[in-house]
Parts: structure tokens; sequence; C-alpha cells
């Protein structure tokens, strides 16, 4: 009798896009369609921003940190300011801070809807791609009026903001809220009493309340395993702490925690449901007052020049907590050292366990319900040519298209 | 290169999209010129999951060591006629990473770049504009 021996194949995916639109490698360990192992590959987009940083003065860091990641281009700046203000003892005027968390919800509105439209794109549910996508278009909206512009919104200053709202742009942000909680329950009936997307979703790609916390998960990604862990209700910074924000974790819809992909849909629907309440409250509640500590640059980079610290910037990123250190030495303009882990950084590990025992189908699906932000992330070197079969994402992508249909049927 | 253009090009216009180290500024920015409120495919401009439908290449970001070679690799992959074009300020000059060790250059030293888009990162008004240049450029080589 002849031994029948199982063996596996490999099957790389990337870097030209799996599940977004942005380079990243994975290798796949395959058994049949079952995948039993992973490894991820990084660093396609490593600019050397840390390395650049420490070349530059306080104020160009600013906007350097503004394009480690267009999407978080509020949190990173944000983050890096509060380093700042940490080692060189800046004090932030109340203002300031209520404008602070208005960019900063609106970032994460933004952002969660980019993340809920590319989710569906993943499963092949273009309409709701579309439907979500133009929804984002009122908060850019709101955005550019904010700030003047859509993406990049240069709003930061160290020790406060760049600009203030006047009393006559309230309506507008106004409108546009009220736009939203209209909107909201469409949103959250597409995405939640689909059945489509609760076939696609539920018990896929879980993480386990155990694995959440041993591989130290952020943001949303945590949150929907059960573990409650969030930089704004945990050490409040801005105005956070006179805004009453709470966990959002899957079971205050469902009463339930799972970890699956569903549950990260849930969490951050909730999520976009809490920032419209707290740009309200911060909008009604804003106290009047000075929105910068100091408006003359050159005193304040003198001012920083002259002072020895190190100091730490934490904040909550759409994504999860993003951490920036800063060190000055007293003599020289430029920093000392600066060090900035991203959210999706933490988030990567996490793919292992999630992946392991899905299908290949899944893979886009999984990858993308984290919210991975390759180029927030990527720090190493290391790369092979690697000459073997290459599944793209267009390839990928009609497998996930194929088994939506498969299960319709 | 191809001696007068098919039909169907003055038609529609296929895009294949690359990300050699960009922000995802540009990358967002070029998927909201695809959704509803800019609706490209109304004008037949539709983005493709592989080079080799593509008539034209959006390049962003500033182009990385590990991504140059690849980069090139998906403009060998396009079929003639094509253009290439490069948004955003990053691929165009390098921006606020110029001075960086791991960037091989704006995009114009790896690829022969036909029109360059500004910004950081553009508008998609400006998006839609370069591919439109784009149509333009390929209409000239159709008389020769």
């Amino acid at each position: 009798m002849s031994q029948i021996t199982k063996t596996t194949y490999q099957l790389p995916i990337g870097p030209i896009h799996p599940a977004l639109k942005e380079p990243v490698m994975f290798k796949f360990e395959i058994d049949g369609e079952k995948i039993i192992a992973v490894d991820v590959e990084l660093g396609h987009v490593h600019r050397a921003i840390e390395w650049t940083g420490m070349r530059r003065n306080p104020i160009q860091i600013i906007y350097l940190a503004e394009r480690i990641c267009g999407i978080c281009s509020f949190v990173h700046p944000m983050a890096y300011c509060r380093a700042v203000e940490n080692a060189c003892n800046i004090q932030v005027p109340e203002r300031a801070d209520y404008l602070r968390v208005v960019h900063g919800e609106l970032e994460r509105i933004a952002s969660h809807l980019l993340w809920a439209g590319v989710a569906a794109h993943e499963i092949g549910f273009d309409t709701v791609l579309f439907l979500t996508w133009e929804m984002r278009e009122k908060v850019l909206d709101l955005i550019e009026y904010l700030t003047g512009n859509r993406v990049t919104k240069a709003i930061l200053m160290i020790g406060g903001v760049r600009r203030d709202i006047k009393p006559e742009n309230i309506p507008k942000i106004k409108e546009t809220l009220e736009y939203f909680k209209e909107n909201y329950k469409k949103l959250s009936h597409v995405f939640l009493d689909d059945k489509t997307f609760k076939m696609r979703s539920q018990g896929c790609g879980i993480l386990t309340y155990e694995d959440a916390l041993r591989l130290c998960a952020v943001g949303p990604t945590t949150r929907a395993s059960g573990v409650k862990k969030d930089v704004r209700v945990d050490q409040p910074y801005a105005a956070y702490s006179d805004l009453d924000v709470d966990y959002m974790t899957p079971d205050k819809r469902t009463g339930e925690i799972n970890g699956d992909v569903y549950d990260r849909i849930i969490v951050r629907l909730l999520e976009v449901k809490q920032s419209i309440e707290l740009i309200e409250r911060a909008v009604d509640q804003m106290p009047t007052g000075d929105i910068m500590s100091e408006p003359k640059i050159p005193k304040l980079l003198n001012y920083i020049k002259k002072t020895a610290g190190e100091g730490i910037g934490r904040d909550e990123a759409p994504r999860g907590e993003v951490i920036h250190y800063i060190k000055f030495d007293g003599v020289n303009e430029q920093p000392f050292t600066w060090k900035v882990r991203a959210s999706t950084y933490a988030n990567i590990l996490p793919w292992i366990p999630m992946l392991k025992g899905q299908q290949i189908a899944d893979i886009s699906i999984v990858a993308a319900s984290t919210d991975p932000c390759m180029s927030c992330t990527n720090r190493v070197t290391i790369i092979d040519k690697n000459k073997k079969y290459m599944l793209d994402k267009e390839q990928l992508h009609k497998l996930s298209v194929e088994k939506t249909r498969r299960l319709m049927r | 290169m191809a001696k007068g253009l098919p039909k169907s090009f003055k038609k529609s216009l296929w895009v294949f999209h690359c990300n050699s180290g960009s922000c995802n500024g540009c990358d967002i920015e070029i998927i909201a010129a695809l959704c509803p409120r800019y609706d490209v495919e109304r004008f037949g401009i539709k983005l493709v999951g592989t080079p080799r439908h593509a008539d034209a290449l959006l390049v962003t970001g500033p182009v990385t060591r590990q991504q140059a070679e690849r980069v090139k690799l998906v403009n060998e992959q396009m079929p003639d006629p094509k253009v290439v074009i490069a948004i955003g300020n990053c691929g165009n000059t390098g921006d606020v990473f110029y001075e960086s060790y791991n960037l091989v250059g704006p995009i114009q030293d790896v690829l022969p770049v036909d029109i360059h888009v500004i910004g950081c990162p553009p508008r998609p008004e400006n998006i839609i504009h370069a591919v439109a240049k784009a149509w333009t450029k390929l209409e000239t080589l159709e008389g020769k």
C-alpha cells in the first residue's frame, strides 16, 4: 500500500496590494484551503522618518509627523506635540484642548468610514463602499471647512492649535452632525443586519481575549475581543476627561463578545456614533480663550532649544494607541531622539492567531479587519527577492467575491 | 509604438495604481476620485487590478529602495502605449523626505514620467485633470 503523505505549500501574497492599497508581504503555509502558518514581511514603506526628524527643528517635525500616515494625519502630530509639551513643560490653553478633541474625533469618523468602505469592498460588496465613501465626503467637507485641507490638516502647533472655530462656523458643524445622525441608522443597518455581511464576518478571524492581552493588541481590534483599553479613558488627554468617554465593546450592542470580524465592525460603528456625540458636546462646552500658548514661533523654538528633557505623548488613533517619545539635549535645536510607535505595529502579531485555520478567501477581510496602516508601521528593511508564485490583489479579491456568491446561494 | 489607437481608447482609459511607499494621503484621494462624489467612471476612467490591463499608471510615494524594482516591473508589464502619472509632492520632488537614506528617488529617476501632479495630497479634481491630460498625450501618439 502506498503511503499518502500530506504536504503543504507556500503562498506568498504581496507586496503590491494584498488587502489594502499598501505594500506589505504575507507568506502563508497552506494545507488545501486552510492556512496553517503565517509570516508577515514589512519594510516596503520605510522612509526613515525618525532619522530625518533628528535633523529637523521641532516645528518642522510637526509636518514630518503629519506625513507618517495620510489617514492618521492628526493623531501623529498630536502625539508628537504632546511629547514635546511634556518634555518642555508647555501648558496648552483649555480652548485648544477642546479644539483638539473636535479635530481628533472628526478624523476618527473619516477613518472608520474609510475602513468600513474598504471592508465592504474586500467581501465584494462595492455598493456599500460607494455608500460609505459618499458619507465620508461630508466629513472631509467639514474638515476642509475648519482647517483648509482635506487630508493633511496642518492644524496642530506645539502648545495649541493653529486655527480657531469661530461662532459662524458652528451652524455648519451642527448641520453635518445632523446629517450623520440621520444616516447612522442606515449605515448600521447595512453593516449589522445584512445577511451577506453576517455570513462573511461572523465566526471569522477570531482573536480571543487572552490572545489580545498576550499580543498587546490596541484600539478597536482589542476592544472587539473584550479588552477594555482606550487611552481616552485610561489616561485622558486634551479635554476627554470632561467629556465622559467610555470603552466601546461589542457587548454594548449584542450582549456578547466573540472577537470576530463582525465584532470589529460593531466596535467601529459604535465609535462613529460616540465621536458624533463627543464633537457635539465639545462644541457646546467649549470655553473661550487663547488657542496657542505661545503664538510667536521663534520664541517658542528658542525656548524648546534651551530645554533639556524627555517626554512621552500618547493618544488614541482610530486604529489604537500611538506613542511618541522625544528627548532634547538642551544644546541643539534638533531632538536627540524621536521614537514613534504607531498603532498598527501592535496589531500585526494578532494577525497570526486570526488568520490561522481560515480559508484563503478570508485573508483579505481578516487582514483588513484590523485596519492596517503600513505607512505608519514600517521600520525594518529586510526583503528577499521572491521568485515564487504570486497571488495578486485581483485574484485574491476575486476569490473573496466568489466565496460571498457561494454563500448567497 | 502602436500606429493608430484602437477605438476603445477614445471611450475609456484604464488606470492602475501603484504605491511606491507613500503615506496613503494620495492613495485615499485616488479612491475618493473613483467614488460617487467625483465618479470618474462616467468618463470611462476605471481602476483596474493588474498593470497588464492598464493604459495609465498612477504612481504615488517617493519610491523606497524596496519598491523601486517592483515599480519598474509594474511599468514593464503595462502594454504600450502608456502614460505614467506621478502623483503627490513626494513623488515629484521627495518633499519632506528628500534627504532620507532609503529613497531611490523621485519617480522620474526610476520611470519616465509624463505627467506631474503636485499637492500634498493633490485634490481629486487635480488627479482627474491629470488623467484627462494623459488622454491628450495618448491622442497625439495616434497621429504618429
